[in-house]
């Protein structure tokens, strides 16, 4: 009995890998749903109907085309896959397992939930979180690290393709989120400055207390992160990676079949990501004032909930990223780098040295004023900061556009200035 | 021509206003045409269940049709003036002397080769009796080639089909029979 029970894995990796299970099933259905999701949105908005056709197999029945997914993923996976001869083969097939395996992993430290309640398992810690390696002290860290790994998928992928729209596709790709992952962990860090937390947990249990999400509290911390995980993200406006127009298809032009479905998977699971860390470092996680409660004592059913509202936001800000998508048109190259350097990167300074300024001064702020003015004052100091760097944003920036006019500059008018210049010389 | 030439007019782009440079408002702006957009009627049409409005069948090119006079023989007189003017070639005629005593030919076959025509209707403008004419019909399907070779029979038979839901235009725009 007692060899048994060692061969036997413990409580704790079994429920590791149930919640792997659930995570990686759910996740992967819910990228091919949110594949359907983009067409609807992308043809209501263009005033079409979208895919409604595709029901269940071999009956008439429709269900508003949502078999779509099922048979989109068939055909793509039942395709030829071309690999073609100019390729770097080694690289050429690693890239999507990268991309993948790292946007994946990135769910480990992500939790999708609160927790439940006791289970009263021996061997199994209570409460069990929704998270698939609870107690992992960088979180934070754990999740930017890996995202950083994806982009090595994207390179290596826009390399080894031994093509120049790939090439340049995977160029893009690398200044673009080398340029954004500064403003993107401006924008986190005073997050973790507030929580005093690296876990994501920890952080959504905070803002679950004070009932005051980060958004509110660090409004140019949200709207930094929110801008730079777009970009991130690799969605419109800053699609350059893969503009398709330019493009071809940026770093996968050159992958069919089950490949290129790993690469759109793994753009989809950027989304996702992206979406998870909006809502649980700036809009509260879980947490909904006056349903969900906070702390972690939960019913059955309060712990569900919690699931619910977690997913309902996730869900919201993924249809804000799919309504900006038709929305505004993608940016030039040179204005990407002027937004992420000169706009971005300065209000994401702005909004750590006021949130560490508060977060310090805040003991002597709640000793003079008392408890309440003192958390009003936290909040309206960043909102005066979030004002000011907005508007000095708007007026001192270097505008991305030449709106000079037309005829004060291009080689045309060089040219003829010099001519009246020779002109007046030999007069 | 010099930038200096008077005849040129320079347009020069209105410098952004602060409203423009904040973007918020701009943001919004676009934020709310997709919201819009996102709501409003659609103009897909559903087809096979859902027919397509022809906006006027009067003057829609699809399928021909061949129309019977008020004693139900075909109009056709033979007289090969739409064969002349197809520029496609598609139609084929083969005449022959008519059973009736008021006119001189009549066509003993008349294929249309649906295939080939380009629905530039040259054929309905040419036809002097208003025999030949293109109906609002828009789905013309078929398995094989020889199925979208129309003879006489189905070209009149579409006449049938379609002669209540379309008048024969030469009565409505006051043709020449």
């Amino acid at each position: 009995m007692n060899s048994l029970s060692t061969l036997l894995p413990s409580p704790t990796t079994l429920a590791a890998l149930a919640k792997i299970g659930l995570l990686i099933g759910g996740l992967m259905t819910a990228a091919a749903y949110l594949v359907l999701l983009e067409r609807w949105i992308a043809a209501w908005v263009q005033d079409r109907r979208g895919p409604n056709r595709v029901g269940i197999p071999l009956t008439k029945i429709r269900l508003f085309g949502l078999g779509q997914p099922l048979a989109d993923g068939l055909k793509i996976i039942l395709k030829e896959d071309f690999t073609p001869k100019h390729v770097d083969k080694v690289l050429y097939n690693a890239a999507p397992l990268v991309i993948l395996a790292a946007s994946l992993a990135i769910f480990a430290a992500i939790p999708f939930g609160s927790v439940l309640p006791p289970l009263n398992i021996p061997g199994l810690p209570d409460p069990v979180p929704f998270l698939v390696a609870p107690g992992l002290d960088v979180g934070v860290l754990w999740v930017f690290a890996l995202s950083s790994i994806a982009v090595y998928g994207v390179l290596l992928g826009g390399w080894a393709s031994n093509n120049k729209y790939g090439f340049l596709g995977g160029l893009r790709s690398s200044a673009q989120l080398v340029a954004y992952e500064i403003p993107l962990g401006l924008g986190l860090l005073g997050v973790v400055l507030a929580a005093g937390s690296l876990k994501l947990d920890t952080i959504m249990n905070a803002q679950a207390e004070t009932g005051i999400w980060y958004a509110f509290a660090q409004p140019l911390g949200f709207l930094v992160f929110l801008v730079a995980s777009f970009a991130e993200a690799a969605r419109l406006p800053f699609d350059l990676p893969e503009a398709e127009q330019e493009l071809v298809g940026g770093y996968h032009t050159e992958y069919s079949g089950i490949k290129l479905l790993l690469f759109l998977v793994a753009e989809f699971l950027h989304m996702i990501t992206a979406a998870f860390l909006i809502v649980i470092m700036f809009l509260g996680g879980w947490h909904l004032w006056g349903v969900t409660g906070s702390g972690n004592e939960v019913s059955w059913a309060g712990a569900f909930l919690r699931f619910g509202v977690l997913s309902a936001k996730i869900l919201a800000v993924i249809v804000f990223f799919m309504l900006v998508r038709w929305s505004w048109p993608r940016f030039r190259f040179d204005q990407l780098m002027n937004l992420a350097w000169k706009v971005m990167l300065p209000l994401g300074l702005a909004n750590l040295v006021t949130v560490a300024a508060v977060e310090e001064f805040r003991p002597q702020l709640v000793a003079a004023l008392g408890a309440g003015p003192a958390s009003w004052l936290a909040i309206a100091i960043p909102w005066a900061v979030f004002f000011v760097g907005w508007i000095a944003a708007g007026v001192f920036t270097p505008s991305g556009t030449d709106n000079r006019p037309i005829r004060a500059r291009g080689p045309l008018d060089i040219e003829h200035d010099l001519l009246e210049h020779e002109l007046a010389g030999s007069r | 021509m010099k930038p200096s030439d008077p005849g040129i007019t320079w347009l020069e782009e209105k410098p952004l206003g602060l409203a423009e440079r904040l973007y918020l408002p701009l943001f919004i702006q676009g934020l709310t045409t997709t919201a819009r957009h996102m709501v409003s009627p659609k103009v897909t049409v559903s087809f096979p269940e859902q027919r397509p409005q022809v906006g006027n069948p009067l003057i829609y090119r699809g399928v021909h049709r061949l129309n019977r006079d008020p004693e139900g023989r075909v109009k056709c007189v033979a007289c090969f003036l739409c064969a002349t003017a197809c520029p496609a070639h598609c139609i084929d005629i083969v005449a022959s002397n008519s059973p009736w005593p008021d006119r001189e030919k009549y066509p003993e076959s008349f294929q249309i080769d649906e295939l080939r025509c380009i629905f530039c209707g040259m054929c309905e403008e040419a036809c002097p009796v208003d025999a030949i004419e293109l109906t609002s019909l828009l789905d013309l399907t078929g398995k094989s080639r020889e199925e979208m070779i129309f003879d006489k029979e189905k070209l009149l038979s579409v006449y049938d089909m379609t002669k209540d839901a379309e008048p024969m235009k030469s009565a409505t725009l006051g043709g020449t029979l």
